[in-house]
């Protein structure tokens, strides 16, 4: 077994716990905890996979921005205090789909012939996503551009409320 | 040299508990923080295939990037829908949030 593959499986490991205490926790605080962790670990899987900027962004705007608005949500929201129940009824069903999801996914990936080259990652460079981003893919570039305005502009909207409420 | 298996099984595994959170959970914050996990388990998805079976185009890193930005918008908008929700309703519990049922 090489080096690599003893950090994918600690980085992977990680990442599996810590969803597994997103979804399971029992306090909402530790939920948001455990996503922060796993949205990090993630960033870990990004790098071994050679794909630096990506992990870069992800440590930017998930472990930064999206964590603490998460938090923030909360706090304003005061879900914590809440006497409601965190899990529904519908547990065991939900608990069934997801078992057979992973069933059903890992069995397909397994038993399927990937074509080309499967033991080895090939590095891209960051200078070759610069360019593709802002050439092949410059048009779609500028729609998310608009749409993250939009929703910028929609999430304020939505917060604010009325006037003389 | 890790092979392809391990990550699309890693991703998988990301998936369903994602998948388990988003229809176990009553809060819509702790949906929200589920449906997060579901879309980093395709982002994985993605540029586990990019860099393993299609180093030219590249385009499952592409997407990636458009994937974390909708994410992004995602979770401003939604976070947004959920403060008016508390507002109006006094209650972020989904199973409240009925207004318009038939």
């Amino acid at each position: 077994m090489s080096y690599e593959e003893v950090i994918f499986y600690v980085v992977g490991a990680v990442t599996v716990a810590a969803a597994a205490g997103v979804v399971f926790s029992r306090s909402v605080v530790h939920a948001a905890l455990f996503l922060m962790l796993a949205l990090f670990a993630v960033a870990g899987i990004f790098v071994l996979l050679a794909a630096e900027f990506l992990a870069i962004v992800q440590v930017l705007i998930y472990g930064g921005a999206v964590t603490i608005l998460v938090l923030f949500a909360m706090m304003l929201t005061r879900v914590r205090d809440l006497p409601t129940a965190m899990d529904g009824p519908q547990k065991p069903v939900a608990f069934l789909a997801a078992v057979a999801f992973a069933v059903t996914s890992i069995v397909a990936t397994v038993s399927t012939d990937w074509p080309g080259n499967t033991d080895k990652v090939n590095v891209i460079a960051f200078n070759d996503i610069g360019t593709a981003l802002f050439t092949t893919w410059a048009v779609p570039f500028e729609i998310a551009s608009l749409l993250l305005m939009v929703a910028l502009i929609g999430a304020i909207i939505l917060a604010r409320g009325e006037e003389g409420e | 040299m890790i092979p392809i298996n391990d990550f699309l099984v890693l991703s998988s595994i990301l998936f369903s508990l994602g998948l388990y959170g988003v229809l176990a959970r009553r809060s819509a914050v702790l949906i929200l923080m589920s449906v997060e996990l579901m879309l980093q388990a395709v982002s994985i998805n993605f540029i586990t295939f990019a860099v393993y079976l299609n180093p030219d185009t590249f385009t499952g890193i592409i997407f990636a990037v458009f994937v974390i930005t909708i994410a992004a918008a995602e979770v401003g908008l939604a976070l947004a829908i959920i403060l008016r929700l508390f507002r109006n309703k006094a209650t972020a519990n989904v199973d409240e949030a009925d207004m318009m049922k038939w």
